[in-house]
């Protein structure tokens, strides 16, 4: 009751500080429109906001000023503050960076670009940098990824044109550079994901007076790996087999979508009313049911189980990806430059790659953004379920599981009780990134100026 | 007497590529209680701009940057939200150019009525309703008592607008801008709308600002007349004075472009072989014909205008001949030998010989591609041309269309202005090398000056390339401008068809003389008179459903 109280007489304060905020804003700038027509509501917020923010640096202040024991309990506080302002500062600068190299069109992309997506990019980057470079690179894989590369641009040549050829050979060679690099740097994760080193149950912190290792930054779990290790080749298996699992789906379910779109008649029900049978299952229980078939079978052939659960979640994903395709599709093809071509004779390749996909692109990128975090998601749960990623491999899905029991903790070594967190925050902080992204390039393509 | 409004050095800027250019530059405007300006100009000229800063809005991206917009003392500029929102909906009103695209769909007509007044406490509901019954009758809305408790979609066009215009007067505001409320409507609708709006802003002693580009129109409704070009005025005066004495260039020039018209070439030899022959078509939506036994011939080299409402089966007819919609009986010959019906079942010579250029330019070029891909494509499918060659032919096309080829080749469809979309659809028409073109409406989304240009220019290609066109249209001063023979169509049939001299000349089928006399003329007292002479209840869609 009385946590009651407190709720109302905060909202309250707030309220009246947001109302007393407004009336000196008003009084100091001479009534400007600004403030002149800000609610209270806006007001109330401005002030809300501002007490967040002090007390997270007064929580911060007073944790750096703690004793060791004391400022060991705020570990993850001081990581995840530092972190965010690190990343904010780096977005800032790469958004700087942007607006100084580049084409003109580029330049002017990256001034108009709000720096919440600039922050997501940068997260996108330093994650796929960590999965790709977690291990030590293999010369056999930097001659695939060469051969890959040089493929793509000869074919993008072929079909698209010198532009987009230049775009992927000079993305490649940046990857290939990068990848040579860190062949000689070496691998970024410490340990390897299944090493089982000597001490188990380390705690955070590094400080050996308080029961921490600074060989093991972030501890060791209950067997002895080394958390850092297994975080940075979770973000190596979850998030490669995500990217792989959504470029499948996408590639499903968008060509099917855009057929059904074009082609209309029999083939669009019978597409669509597949789809929404297979859209009425709860799709988590229904890749639980399927991989637990899965597993049966790839103990029999001898195929990874992680194979089928990448076609299995590509197929349920796939369904929403072909709604979105059919839909934007559908739009598309009732324009007049579509009546157009179809009088030309033109073919039905040609209609979809070169009349209709061109214009369907960003909202396809932008489900792809959204749908890839939704796929993450599916395996995390998966893998927490104990069905997904198998073990030895780390995944943060079953870190989350394989750590739970230090939640126990909290009471008295918070820094150990956040530990089954911090794969659950690596999940959280690519999901809010990619929003992020995703948000702007909505923003972008439904030409909305400012 | 001071004035109602009173806009001084009105200075607008829109913000594009992270500049703020000048929309509009300074601009003067007085408007006394019951007086109705119209403000003309083509598209870009900042009318609509004008007529939204005069209640002190602006759209997205674009800012007042300079001057006052006074209404009735207060400076709408200024003036703190709380004081626009006391007086936008109560006392300045808005009628949207789409009725269609402003009611919500999803309440009926009467709820959205009476939210104003409710809103601003003007009256309780059931007073506002019974009001709002007054309002229909005077507007002469068919059944006043019941229309307003259906949905949007339940009414039709005109009767929509004429719906939305009771609405601004809820509030019995002193000042309504109305934003091209006929030009989405048909000749005939429209005459009801204006007929209705002129009686109302007349009996409530309303000001309005009546945004237009049709000249004729104007010329009806309003008291005086301001031009606008590209943010600037160019001249204000009375209505009769500017009509009879236009004082600058670019006004005279407005005036003039109706007078385009073509010499009339000498009649068809009989037995000569039409390009296309439409030979008794009937065709049919689902189970529901639209069409009925149409026959019309076009020969080599000349114009057949294809005249009627939205709804009377021109389009069908122009799907028929391209094949989208195969008739249900009856077939269409191409110089004597029938064509497929269905368009998937032609060959590429006949696909080449009928092309279409489309009403919107817009939806007709794919905005990912440039003009280069856009006019290519069939230079290249059809002539089998690659590389340089087929380079070169796009510039010969586009120098053919009068747009300077270096400049243009690599752009994309944003970048260009209306007409000069239009051209690039002529153009990509034109690559295929072919004998007829369908032309859908093709001017009426353009300014008139511009829409000339366009006739012109088909005109001139005709008599070099023996071009024969159908030419959709319902607008008749188009038809008086190029037309060779006339087809006027109504609700699926053909209602009359001969050269253009006999279709303008009496006697006529009445359907015909409705549409000949529904379209407004640059005669200020036109409107009255035609009132006059028919009556109150024989004009719109009533005197439609009475034939």
């Amino acid at each position: 009751m009385s946590l009651l109280i407190w709720i109302v007489a905060l909202v309250i304060a707030v309220t009246a500080g947001g109302w007393l905020f407004r009336f000196v804003g008003q009084t100091a700038t001479g009534n400007a429109p600004y403030f002149r027509d800000m609610t209270v509501s806006v007001a109330a917020g401005y002030v809300g906001s501002f007490l967040l923010l002090a007390w997270i640096a007064y929580t911060y202040v007073s944790g750096q000023q703690a004793d060791p024991a004391e400022k060991n309990k705020y570990f993850f506080f001081f990581i995840a503050i530092h972190g965010f302002v690190a990343f904010s500062i780096m977005a800032y600068f790469f958004r700087v960076l942007g607006t100084k190299f580049g084409t003109e069109g580029s330049k002017k992309m990256f001034r108009q670009m709000p720096l919440t997506a600039s922050f997501g990019i940068v997260i996108i980057f330093a994650y796929a940098f960590v999965a790709l470079f977690a291990g030590q690179i293999a010369v056999s894989s930097i001659v695939i990824v060469g051969i890959i590369g040089l493929a793509i641009s000869e074919i993008l040549r072929r079909i698209g044109g010198d532009k987009p050829a230049a775009t992927s050979a000079a993305a490649f060679a940046f990857i290939l550079i990068g990848m040579i690099i860190m062949y000689f740097v070496g691998p970024i994760a410490p340990y390897g994901q299944e090493e089982i080193l000597g001490a188990a149950n380390v705690v955070p912190g590094g400080d050996p007076a308080l029961g921490g290792n600074p060989d093991f930054p972030l501890g060791t779990d209950q067997i002895g790996r080394d958390i850092l290790s297994r975080l940075i080749y979770g973000a190596q298996n979850t998030v490669g087999i995500a990217f792989a699992t959504t470029c499948l789906a996408f590639l499903l379910g968008g060509s099917l979508g855009f057929l059904a779109a074009t082609l209309g008649g029999w083939l669009d029900q019978l597409l669509s009313r597949a789809v929404d049978a297979l859209m009425a299952i709860p799709s988590l229980i229904f890749a639980l049911l399927l991989m637990t078939i899965a597993s049966v079978w790839s103990n029999q052939i001898g195929i990874p189980l992680t194979y089928f659960m990448i076609v299995i979640i590509a197929v349920i994903d796939a369904t929403r990806v072909f709604r979105l395709a059919r839909a934007v599709g559908s739009s598309i093809v009732v324009m007049d430059y579509i009546e157009a071509a179809k009088l030309r004779g033109e073919g039905l390749t040609y209609l979809i790659f070169r009349e209709i996909l061109p214009n369907a692109t960003a909202p396809l990128l932008a489900e792809f953004g959204l749908r890839f975090c939704f796929v993450f998601l599916t395996i995390a749960s998966l893998s927490f379920l104990g069905v997904g990623i198998q073990p030895p491999l780390a995944d943060w899905g079953t870190m989350v599981r394989d750590l739970a029991q230090f939640i126990n903790f909290a009471a008295f070594a918070p820094q150990v009780a956040v530990t089954p967190l911090l794969a659950a925050g690596a999940i959280a902080l690519l999901t809010v990134a990619v929003n992020f992204v995703v948000d702007w390039m909505l923003h972008k393509s439904s030409g909305l100026k400012e | 007497m001071s004035a109602l409004l009173k806009i001084r050095g009105l200075k607008i800027e829109g913000r594009s590529d992270e500049v703020w250019n000048p929309i509009i530059n300074g601009v003067d405007l007085d408007l006394n209680k019951g007086e109705v300006l119209g403000l003309i100009g083509e598209s870009g000229a900042g009318k609509s701009t004008v007529g939204l800063a005069a209640m002190g809005f602006t759209r997205d991206g674009v800012r007042i940057s300079a001057g006052s917009v006074e209404f009735d003392g207060v400076n709408l500029v200024t003036a703190s939200a709380a004081v626009k929102r006391g007086l936008l909906g109560k006392r300045i009103a808005y009628v949207a150019q789409s009725a269609a695209a402003s009611f919500n769909p999803a309440h009926k007509l009467i709820d959205q009525h009476t939210e104003a007044p409710v809103q601003h406490g003007v009256s309780g509901r059931k007073e506002s309703e019974a009001d709002a019954i007054e309002l229909y009758e005077r507007l002469r809305l068919p059944n006043p008592e019941e229309i307003g408790f259906r949905y949007p979609h339940q009414v039709s066009g005109g009767q929509l607008q004429r719906a939305m215009t009771a609405m601004a007067m809820a509030c019995r505001p002193d000042l309504i801008i109305f934003d091209e409320p006929t030009t989405a409507l048909d000749v005939t609708t429209q005459i009801e709308v204006l007929a209705a709006i002129r009686d109302i802003v007349e009996q409530f002693d309303t000001a309005a600002i009546y945004i237009t580009h049709d000249l004729a129109v104007v010329a009806q409704m309003a008291d005086k007349i301001k031009v606008l070009l590209k943010g600037d005025e160019v001249e204000e005066a009375d209505t009769r004075t500017m009509l009879s004495a236009p004082q600058e260039d670019y006004t005279k020039s407005l005036w003039a472009v109706r007078s385009f018209e073509r010499p009339t070439k000498p009649a068809v030899q009989t037995g000569a072989t039409p390009v296309i022959s439409v030979k008794n078509v009937t065709a049919a939506y689902g189970k529901v014909d639209v069409l009925h036994d149409i026959s019309f011939d076009m020969h080599e080299g000349r114009t057949v205008a294809v005249v009627g409402e939205s709804g009377s089966g021109k389009s069908t007819a122009a799907r028929c001949i391209t094949g989208l919609l195969p008739p249900r009986i009856g077939h269409i010959e191409y110089m004597g030998e029938a064509l497929p019906l269905d368009y998937r079942k032609r060959n590429k010579m006949q696909l080449r010989q009928a092309q279409m250029i489309y009403q919107m330019a817009d939806t007709a070029l794919n905005p990912r591609k440039t003009i280069g891909e856009i006019i290519g494509r069939p230079v290249q499918f059809y002539m089998g041309l690659t590389g340089p060659q087929r380079r070169k032919r796009v510039e010969e096309l586009l120098a053919e269309i009068e747009l300077e080829p270096t400049q243009y080749i690599d752009r994309l469809p944003s970048e260009l202005s209306g007409g000069q979309k239009q051209r690039i659809g002529i153009a990509r028409a034109l690559a295929a090398e072919p004998k007829f073109i369908i032309c859908d409406e093709v001017t009426s989304a353009l300014d008139q000056l511009v829409a000339e240009g366009i006739l012109k220019l088909l005109a001139r290609l005709q008599d070099e390339l023996g071009l024969s066109y159908m030419f959709i249209t319902h607008d008749l001063a188009t038809v008086r401008a190029i037309a060779d023979e006339v087809v006027v169509m109504k609700d699926g049939r053909v209602v009359e068809q001969g050269p253009k001299l006999e279709m303008f000349q009496p006697p006529h089928h009445p359907y015909t003389d409705l549409l000949l006399s529904s379209v407004p003329e640059m005669d200020p007292d036109w409107l009255t008179n035609l009132l006059e002479s028919r009556g109150v209840d024989n004009i719109g869609d009533a005197a439609v459903d009475k034939m």
